[in-house]
C-alpha cells in the first residue's frame, strides 16, 4: 500500500528527529527473524522500524520509566495504546510529563478488523504529542455483541459456559492486558481461583477479569489476540465497557483529566445520582 | 539503557512455540509471544509464558553433577566440569558394553530436543553402542 508507504517513512523521519531530544523511542522493530517491541535510540536503524503486528507498547513504556524514573522517552502508539496509556496514567502506571506521544491514526481497513470506535490518539490529552496520518471514522461495533444480546439469559450461560470452557488457563489474556499491573492477581489466589483445575471452574475465573477490566478495558484487543482458546473476550468486555458508560458515565482511555470512578469512594461516587 | 526481544523458542515441550525474551539493560525480565510464528501464532500455554522465570532461577543447574563419596556420604552430589562428566560417562558406557553387550544399554530421547538432536542420539545408540534399543520420555 503505497499510503501507508509514506506513511511510515514519515513516522521514521519524525522518530529521527525526536531521538535528538529523547532517550529513546519504544516501537516495533523487524528484523530478519522477526517483529518485537524494541527501544529504539540515537544511531539505531530507522529502516527497522514497523507497525505490524500489534504489541502491548504501553506495557513497555510503564517498565522503561519505573526503571528509568528521569528519562523521557517517546512512544509510536495507535489508537488503542494511547487510550491504555491514559487509563495507566490514571493509575500512576505512566508519566504523562515524561512521554512523548507519537500518534498513528489507523486506516479504515484496520478499524474494521479490530471492531474500533476509536482508531486515532488524541493528541489532546497528552503535554507532548502529535499525530500521523489521517484519522478514518470509528468502525460499527463487533456484530457477535448484538447477536448475543438477543439471547435469553439462559442462553447467553450456555454461551460463556462453551467458551470458558475452553479455556487452558495460560494466564495470556491478564499477562499481555496493558491494564492487567496489579502485582497481587486476584486470579491466583486460591481462594477465588482454585489451584490445579482445567478449564478454570465456571465462571470465576473470567468473570473476575471481567469484573477488573470495567472502568479500565479499552478495548485494545490483545487478549483475544494471543487466547489459544480462541474465546471472544472482547465481547464480554465490551458489554462491560457499554454499562459502565451508561451507569457511571465513563468511557475508558477518553479522558485523562477524568478520574476512573471505581477508584472513588461511594460517598463521592458517580453512582449516587444513579441510585436515588 | 538497553531494551530488546530475543526470538527463541520454548523448551517446555515439542510443540516449539515461539517466543520473545524481554531484555532490559542484560537480564531477562518477561515474556512476550511471537506473533509472527507459524506454529504458536501469537499463543502460549502458561509455561511458555514463564519461560523467562528459570533462566536466573537460583536452583537452576549451571554445571554437570557427578554422584560421588563414600559410606554415610555415598551418593553425594559434586559440581564437575563437562569434559569430566562426558568422559566419566563414556568409559562407563563402554565398560558396560564390553562386560554385558549392547543390549544391555537403552537410550531415552526427549521431546524437548530439537529433532536433529534426537537423530543424533539414535544414531549413536544403532551406529556406536549397535543397540536398538531407542524410545521417548514420553514413554517413560
Amino acid at each position: 500500500m503505497a499510503g501507508r508507504d509514506t506513511l511510515i517513512k514519515e513516522i521514521r523521519a519524525h522518530v529521527a528527529e525526536k531521538l535528538e531530544e529523547l532517550d529513546g523511542v519504544v516501537a516495533l522493530r523487524r528484523t530478519a527473524e522477526g517483529t518485537a517491541p524494541h527501544l529504539f535510540q540515537q544511531g539505531d536503524d530507522l529502516a527497522q522500524l514497523a507497525l505490524e503486528p500489534r504489541y502491548p507498547l504501553s506495557t513497555t513504556i510503564s517498565m522503561l520509566q519505573k526503571r528509568f524514573p528521569e528519562a523521557r522517552f517517546g512512544i509510536v502508539a495507535r489508537g488503542c495504546d494511547a487510550r491504555a496509556l491514559v487509563e495507566m496514567a490514571k493509575r500512576r502506571q505512566v508519566d504523562a510529563e515524561r512521554l512523548y506521544l507519537l500518534g498513528v491514526a489507523c486506516t479504515a481497513e484496520e478499524a474494521e478488523e479490530c471492531h474500533c470506535a476509536d482508531p486515532a490518539p488524541d493528541p489532546e490529552q497528552w503535554p507532548q504529542a502529535e499525530v500521523i496520518g489521517t484519522p478514518v471514522e470509528g468502525a460499527p461495533p463487533n456484530p457477535i455483541v448484538a447477536e448475543y444480546e438477543e439471547m435469553p439469559l439462559e442462553e447467553r450461560r450456555e454461551f460463556w459456559q462453551a467458551q470458558f470452557l475452553k479455556c487452558i488457563k495460560c494466564y495470556g489474556c491478564r499477562n499481555i492486558c496493558p491494564e492487567c499491573f496489579c502485582e497481587a492477581c486476584a486470579l491466583e489466589d486460591p481462594a477465588w481461583v482454585e489451584p490445579g483445575v482445567l478449564a478454570p471452574p465456571f465462571p470465576m475465573y473470567h468473570l473476575i477479569r471481567a469484573m477488573h477490566m470495567a472502568a479500565r478495558c479499552v478495548g485494545c484487543r490483545q487478549c483475544e489476540l494471543v487466547c489459544p482458546a480462541h474465546i471472544p473476550l472482547t465481547v464480554l468486555y465490551d458489554l462491560i465497557r457499554r454499562d459502565v458508560g451508561e451507569l457511571l458515565d465513563y468511557v475508558p482511555g477518553a479522558d485523562v483529566t477524568v478520574a476512573p470512578p471505581l477508584s472513588l469512594t461511594l460517598e463521592e461516587g458517580p453512582l449516587r445520582g444513579k441510585l436515588e | 539503557m538497553e531494551y530488546k526481544n530475543i526470538l527463541t523458542t520454548c523448551v517446555y515441550c515439542g510443540c516449539g512455540c515461539g517466543l520473545y525474551f524481554e531484555v532490559l539493560d542484560g537480564e531477562i525480565v518477561g515474556v512476550l509471544p511471537d506473533k509472527e510464528h507459524p506454529i504458536s501464532r501469537g499463543s502460549l500455554c502458561i509455561k511458555g509464558w514463564n519461560a523467562a522465570s528459570f533462566v536466573n532461577h537460583p536452583d537452576r543447574l549451571k554445571t554437570p553433577l557427578i554422584r560421588r563419596g563414600d559410606g554415610a556420604d555415598r551418593g553425594r552430589f559434586e559440581e564437575a566440569t563437562w569434559d569430566e562428566a562426558l568422559s566419566l560417562i563414556a568409559g562407563r558406557l563402554t565398560d558396560i558394553r564390553d562386560e554385558a553387550g549392547p543390549g544391555s544399554l537403552g537410550f531415552l530421547t526427549s521431546a524437548k530436543c530439537t529433532n536433529e538432536e534426537n537423530y543424533l542420539l539414535q544414531k549413536f545408540a544403532r551406529a556406536v553402542i549397535k543397540t536398538n534399543n531407542v524410545d521417548h520420555c514420553a514413554r517413560l
